[in-house]
């Protein structure tokens, strides 16, 4: 009686079991990271972006219908070079995070398979690491290897592979306690088979999220070099270089040509998001998801 | 406690010495000819007599370890080495900037705390309410932005539309010198910016931490006593809650840091965010391994401290190496 009474009353009690009402809609995500990634695949074929043309006699203009975007301070459209830009941007994100993903995944499947003091070393490495300031540890890597495609890409590659090497190795670590993985072993599967056929399959559907949620970080690392003027060649349209670009025209007034890049980022970053977010609320229903950028 | 030291120390030393050897591999693999940077245009007319005078003094062609354990046992010493693009020595920069971008950063720490304590606390009162949803979807939103874009929303709201702030800088134009009013009005727009850009993480942090310790018996018990609500919330929960809160605020300090850099080069504070771009832009070798190492340093010891702290104030507490 006295129990119920008091579940009934506590706020906190009563809010735990409700289960989040803010839910990013999945389908809306997936349209508008469709749209996006579509438009960055189609207006290519469609309508070639010529990279060095200016037309100073429409420079600065405010968003109207024919340019949606606005125009910058050297005449060119802005969402036109926005499609651009996030062309580039994915594809640097995608290629970083598979290589994040990679340099994360050999790291944490030697730390859980083999456990031990190889755990305990590469663990504290990690956590070593990841008090390292990783833009600042990014800028170098860019100023050394002369900033370009690659030395970004190497650049967040190398930074960004922790959490990936955290996740593979507790997962390892949790899968290698259950009892069908006891089960094979007394089947006589060598290590191979197990590492192939049982291990593998549990941590492979991990890992795609871990990378999937690694792009946007991908994106901003890339977005953040880029505006530093650190990132890709600045006559590139990239969202980092237009945002930076952007930063003269602000002062006269035409904000739209570096919020509008920017804008973008945010949009496909949150679409990322969400579905990742749905994505993991599938793989694990025990973990409530949580955008966790 | 001593133990402790000595072993997160066993730990951070061998990792700095290893980051120092990779930042060196990098630098000495690194096409970019220090005899050159250091000439500047100059170069252009010396002589090849000359740029090798100068790669002799320096011993850039002797062989790597040599010239590593050179560098390193000059940092050792607290000679950082010669700034390339700011033809000054690292340490004067390091002195010179350090203390602005302490100071953004400490007060950027200062807001975040008690902004997402407050808010973080407050959600998790009513849990699934409307203040909560208000926040967690601000909290999403707000970690999508790129802080440098946040920054120059801001810019052009409330330094070119509104006029209330100035757009960037330390000091009015026709300023003299660092007087404190004119140093604060400039700096409301960057610690704003970069405190709401961090919010996020510690609000939602918080916001979980306490609804997590609502539901513990004590702060049950405490609601049984009859305590008022507020003093139930930030009497007991928060409290609970507080300190696995403030050790976690240690290892979001990297970010910070990337933040300020940032932040910094949007409203051209002089602090080293905007020596470190510039240093990275001429290729500076000397000046970016500094201030990459002396902030990793920096970071370290904060977070040993806060672990310290964590220990000193929770006798439950006991940290393995």
């Amino acid at each position: 009686m006295a129990e119920t009474a008091v579940t009934t009353t506590t706020p906190g009690r009563a809010g735990l079991f409700r289960r989040p009402r803010f839910r990013a809609g999945t389908p809306v995500a997936a349209l508008v990271l469709g749209v996006a990634v579509g438009a960055a695949l189609l207006v290519p074929m469609i309508a070639p972006l010529d990279q060095s043309a200016v037309a100073l006699g429409r420079a600065a203009l405010p968003p109207s219908l024919p340019h949606p975007g606005g125009t910058d301070d050297l005449g060119r459209d802005v969402l036109h070079r926005s499609i651009y830009g996030l062309r580039v941007s994915l594809l640097v994100g995608v290629v970083a995070a598979l290589a994040a993903t990679v340099i994360g995944g050999v790291v944490g499947s030697l730390a859980g398979l083999l456990g031990g003091w190889v755990d305990r070393v590469l663990m504290r490495v990690v956590d070593t690491i990841s008090a390292l300031p990783h833009l600042l540890l990014g800028i170098f890597i860019v100023a050394m290897l002369r900033p370009g495609l690659g030395a970004v890409i190497l650049s967040i590659g190398l930074t960004h592979w922790l959490s990936t090497a955290r996740i593979v190795r507790s997962e390892l670590l949790s899968l290698r306690t259950r009892p069908f993985i006891d089960a094979a072993i007394a089947g006589g599967a060598g290590r191979t088979r197990v590492l192939t056929r049982h291990l593998l399959p549990h941590v492979l559907p991990k890992i795609a999220l871990a990378t999937t949620l690694m792009i946007p970080h991908a994106v901003w690392h890339e977005t953040s070099l880029s505006f530093l003027g650190l990132g890709l060649p600045p006559h590139l349209a990239s969202l980092g270089n237009m945002i930076n670009d952007g930063q003269r025209s602000l002062l006269t007034g035409a904000w739209w040509a570096s919020i509008v890049p920017g804008a973008v980022i945010v949009v496909v970053t949150l679409a990322i998001a969400a579905l990742a977010a749905r994505g993991r609320d599938h793989l694990d229903p025990r973990v409530r998801a949580e955008l966790n950028l | 406690m001593i133990r402790v030291v000595r072993r997160r120390l066993a730990v951070a030393v061998p990792v700095l010495f290893a980051t120092s050897i990779g930042m060196f591999l990098l630098g000495a693999a690194s096409p970019i000819d220090p005899a050159m940077q250091y000439a500047g245009a100059a170069a252009f007319s010396m002589s090849e007599e000359n740029l090798q005078q100068i790669r002799d003094n320096w011993g850039v062609d002797d062989p790597l370890p040599v010239q590593y354990l050179r560098w390193l046992g000059n940092l050792v010493q607290g000679d950082l080495g010669w700034s390339t693009s700011r033809h000054q020595a690292v340490t004067e920069v390091i002195a010179d900037r350090a203390g602005w971008t302490l100071l953004l950063i400490g007060i950027t720490l200062a807001v975040v705390l008690t902004g997402s304590l407050l808010a973080g606390t407050l959600a998790a009162h009513r849990r699934g309410g409307l203040f909560d949803r208000g926040v967690r979807a601000a909290a999403y939103a707000v970690e999508s932005m790129p802080v440098f874009w946040l920054a120059l929303g801001a810019i052009a709201v409330f330094a070119l539309a509104l006029g209330w702030f100035p757009a960037g800088g330390l000091t009015g134009v026709r300023a003299t010198s660092t007087s404190f009013p004119d140093v604060a009005h400039h700096l409301v727009l960057p610690v704003t910016v970069l405190a709401i850009s961090q919010a996020p993480w510690f609000v939602l942090f918080v916001r979980d931490a306490v609804a997590e310790s609502l539901r513990e018996d004590h702060v049950l018990a405490a609601r049984a006593r009859g305590l008022a609500g507020r003093t139930v919330l930030f009497g007991h929960a928060l409290r609970t809650a507080l300190l696995p809160f403030l050790t976690l605020v240690g290892t979001h300090l990297p970010e910070l840091v990337g933040g300020s850099v940032l932040v910094e080069t949007v409203f051209s504070l002089p602090g080293l965010g905007a020596v470190s771009v510039q240093a990275a832009l001429g290729g500076d070798f000397p000046l970016l391994a500094a201030i990459t190492l002396v902030t990793t340093a920096v970071v370290l010891t904060a977070n040993l401290l806060t672990d310290l702290a964590y220990t000193a104030a929770d006798p439950r507490v006991r940290i393995d190496g």
